[in-house]
């Protein structure tokens, strides 16, 4: 009872007016599922009023005038069965086909897409921009660029989520996902953690920050001097000792790492396996499970030495080398 | 109609020897075979757990009042949504109209003395009783926090709570879902009455055989689901927590492998009462009877190829996304063919609205509100933004309270009579499915909207903006409370001082209105001959031969 009286009260005082009906819509994809969201709402309210209509006409019409009433007997129509399977269906079809390229189409983010990555652990989320800046529980981003985020986790599943974007992707324990988004609109709006985490879950929330390039040019320049992710990992690649084995020039105990990035290549069990940001992890923490055939199994595993935001810088400095001889090529 | 005793009408319930009292004490209660009995005896325990799990859902929209949190910590918080949903799920929804319906009515409506298997019958009550036993023991002795879907690792690794007494609840009262399915196909198959053939069969008795085909096929990975998690929590093999070498997402396969049919665990027994009461009280045969049968089983099947549509944003490949959308799409489609066809046996019916069929219109709408939201979550572009937020709550609201819950109060205010051989008062009772209707809409309703803004759920403290809707659904689910306790009053109240029902005060077709209420505990004198089709309400006869 105390509830119905709060909500008089509220709804007294504030007015109807204080519900919000829409979130904020602030990137490239936003206004696209908006539509596909209002027209299934339209959907939804059309056939329940349908329905709801013609049950209150039925229910008056044929209402039971005496209990002697004999209706007449009707089976059934199989050209009604028909009409009432394939409307649905055919509508069905068009919202799948509608909502599969919407999806599909942003599914993939721009080449030139911003690259920032992310841990989530219990109970806050950690951001890097490639320039080393870093934030906890912020993230400022330039508008109208497109950003990739790659993420991981240090416990278990969150979900990294801003309702203004429309993004949403669970952030796993031991692998790495990714979402992309290019924001439209400066403002603030809500970042959340989605995916049920423990404790303090609601707590795990924050601030993105869309701000004009030159506003966010002059952020990244303005806070404490830091050095980019690519270095910070030079400097863990030389204190872990990982420099000793992997010997730029191949003379090592270990593989070059030069240009190893994106190359395929087959390991010692005959897989092939694209290097790539997982199979970089996967190296760090479980070496034995990616070994190159002409090398001895010897690499130890770092698994609890390092955390994640750590393998993710040691990551961005091996795919900067050899960085150069790819754009050449590339050009 | 019938009239299997000489004025039976005259006759007090009492005088005449049934199953209620042909015999007396705890003892013959506790150790009966009698499926009626057995019915009673879940009808008792699910309605308890029914409360207990409603009695947290409260505290929980108390606590939400305030964007803080009014009530309790967060860490309570945790307990209360978790509690809520094992409870509710595992130990209302799941057994709630196959336990207590389904045994009282598969024997009845084919025509049987009794299921298959009467013992094994009992002793699902009491496997079910021993889950139940372990659940609110891990409750009082500390509570679960893990959520009722128990995702990993933090359900295996993280959680300080009560994981392995609640994981070890359900587990056991699995192999009561299973057991009563197996009970329930065996019995269909083999003791149907000379003369009902499957075309023959009562629309509840199709859903229930689709329903027992879920729990036998279904159940028994959700147990292996569970144990595995047991194994990695105690033993801590690594199997789904990627630190000790396990996969962070196959829980997820397995679990949703199983909780995507268990949904329809859930709906489609609520179906099969849809067309008992449709029909009854539209005094008219079902329009296209095969249509939704067939459709229960269109469901079963295609229920088991859905799962994925719960990990769209999980990071699981855009192909297998597309998969699960159609499949998703595609298990719509029966349930919309139902809603067609209810709706169709309406036209040029002859109406009643006593209570039971104020609770299946209420269904309809509801459920065709809940099937309709479904597309938003089925279709890739729009789950993005909606998946995990209370959208998804309300969404599933709308289907189990609004759709299952609805058709078991229906069900059961249908069946009371036959029941108990009392009547309740039937202004009350439609007074209590308004007081429900409405009180459902305000809790839920705000919700979708909610969701849509981007409120997350579970979540024990929310932004400031999202205290109004908050407040109007805490506001609509304390007169949802009082819609509960309504019938449960004047339920107990007619059991004692309820007029004498006589064996059909509905004028209802179908073999368990053909012998005395309660019914004797052989049911039937002799075994009917069955001589029409079901829901012949053209025919005012009994469809039956006798001798």
């Amino acid at each position: 009872m105390t509830g119905l009286l709060q909500s008089a009260c509220i709804l007294l005082l504030q007015g109807p007016e204080q519900i919000p009906i829409r979130p904020p819509a602030a990137s490239s994809i936003a206004e696209g599922v908006d539509r596909l969201h209002f027209f299934l709402t339209g959907i939804t309210l059309f056939f329940t009023a349908l329905i709801f209509a013609i049950i209150f006409y039925f229910m008056v019409k044929y209402r039971r005038r005496s209990e002697d009433e004999r209706p007449p007997e009707i089976e059934g129509s199989l050209p009604l069965e028909i009409t009432w399977t394939l409307i649905p269906t055919l509508l069905a079809a068009v919202v799948f086909i509608w909502s599969s390229s919407l999806y599909f189409r942003n599914s993939r983010p721009p080449a030139a897409s911003t690259e920032i990555v992310g841990v989530g652990k219990q109970w806050m989320w950690h951001l890097q921009h490639p320039e080393g800046v870093r934030e906890i529980n912020e993230l400022h981003v330039p508008v109208d660029v497109p950003v990739k985020l790659t993420m991981t986790s240090e416990d278990v599943i969150h979900d990294f989520y801003i309702p203004a974007f429309r993004v949403k992707k669970d952030v796993l324990p031991g692998r790495y996902s990714s979402l992309w988004f290019q924001a439209t609109k400066t403002g603030t709006y809500h970042l959340f953690c989605a995916q049920y985490c423990g404790a303090d879950h609601a707590e795990m929330i924050g601030w993105v920050y869309v701000m004009t390039p030159t506003d966010y040019a002059a952020w990244l320049s303005g806070g404490a001097r830091n050095e980019s992710m690519a270095q910070a990992g030079e400097k863990l690649f030389n204190r872990l000792g990982c420099v000793t084995c992997h010997v730029a020039d191949g003379t090592g105990r270990g593989p070059s790492l030069v240009g190893l990035y994106g190359k395929p290549e087959k390991l010692r069990t005959g897989e092939m396996r694209v290097v790539d940001e997982t199979l970089i992890r996967q190296a760090i923490v479980f070496p034995n499970s990616v070994v190159l055939p002409n090398f001895p199994p010897i690499m130890p595993t770092f698994q609890g030495q390092i955390n994640e935001e750590q393998v993710l810088q040691l990551i961005a400095y091996v795919k900067s080398l050899g960085q150069e001889e790819r754009q050449t090529k590339a050009k | 109609m019938s009239t299997p005793g000489p004025n039976d009408h005259d006759v007090p319930a009492e005088s005449r020897v049934n199953y209620l009292n042909a015999s007396y004490g705890i003892r013959s209660w506790l150790l009966t075979t009698d499926h009626k009995r057995i019915a009673l005896l879940y009808l008792a325990s699910i309605t308890l757990m029914f409360f207990v799990g409603g009695a947290f859902a409260v505290l929980m929209r108390i606590h939400l009042i305030e964007p803080q949190g009014a009530l309790v910590e967060p860490e309570t918080y945790n307990k209360l949504f978790t509690m809520h949903g094992v409870v509710m799920i595992f130990f209302f929804l799941i057994p709630s109209i196959p336990a207590t319906l389904g045994n009282f009515l598969v024997p009845m409506m084919i025509g049987a003395r009794d299921l298959a298997f009467p013992k094994l019958n009992l002793l699902s009550w009491y496997i079910f009783i021993v889950g139940a036993i372990f659940t609110l023991y891990a409750a009082v002795t500390g509570g679960i926090d893990t959520g009722w879907t128990f995702y990993t690792p933090y359900s295996s690794t993280y959680a300080h709570t009560q994981v392995v007494p609640v994981a070890l609840g359900v587990f056991i009262t699995g192999f009561s879902s299973i057991l009563t399915g197996l009970n329930f196909v065996v019995t269909i198959h083999k003791m149907r009455a000379p003369g009902l053939t499957w075309f023959r069969l009562p629309l509840f008795i199709w859903a229930i055989y689709a329903t027992s085909i879920i729990f036998i096929l279904g159940t028994p990975v959700l147990a292996i689901t569970i144990f595995l998690l047991g194994l990695e929590r105690l033993l801590h093999v690594g199997i789904f927590d990627p630190a000790i070498g396990g996969d962070p997402l196959l829980f997820q396969h397995m679990f949703w492998f199983y909780s995507h049919p268990a949904v329809y665990i859930m709906i489609l027994p609520g179906m099969g009462v849809m067309s008992e009461l449709i029909t009854c009280f539209s005094k008219k045969r079902i329009f296209g009877y095969s249509f939704v049968g067939f459709s229960s089983m269109a469901i079963a099947v295609i229920s088991f190829l859905v799962w994925g549509h719960h990990m769209f944003v999980t990071g699981q490949s855009i192909y297998a996304g597309l998969i699960f959308s159609v499949l998703s799409f595609l298990v719509a489609i029966p349930s919309a063919v139902k809603v067609f066809n209810w709706t169709a046996t309406l036209y040029k019916g002859s109406i009643s609205y006593q209570a039971p069929m104020l609770y299946a219109l209420g269904f309809i709408g509801l459920f065709t509100m809940g099937g309709l939201t479904g597309l938003f979550l089925a279709s890739l572009a729009t789950d993005v933004h909606l998946n995990g937020t209370y959208f998804i709550v309300a969404h599933f609201h709308y289907i189990m309270v609004g759709g299952a819950v609805m058709a078991y109060l229906g069900g059961i205010h249908f069946w009371w009579p036959k029941i108990t051989g009392r009547l309740y008062p039937d202004g009350w009772a439609r007074f209590a499915a308004l007081i429900i209707f409405v009180g459902f809409n305000l809790t839920f309703f705000p919700q979708f909207m909610m969701g849509y803004l981007g409120m997350p759920r579970r979540y024990a403290v929310y932004p400031a903006e999202f205290q109004v809707l908050n407040v109007m659904s805490s506001a609509g689910a304390s007169i949802l409370g009082i819609g509960y306790l309504i019938p449960l009053v004047y339920f107990i109240w007619s059991m004692r001082y309820g007029p004498v029902a006589g064996p059909n005060p509905w004028g209802a077709k179908g073999l368990e209105w053909e012998t005395p209420s309660p019914p004797p505990t052989e049911n039937f004198e002799e075994i009917p001959v069955v001589t029409e089709e079901a829901y012949d309400y053209a025919n005012p006869h009994p469809g039956v031969a006798r001798g």
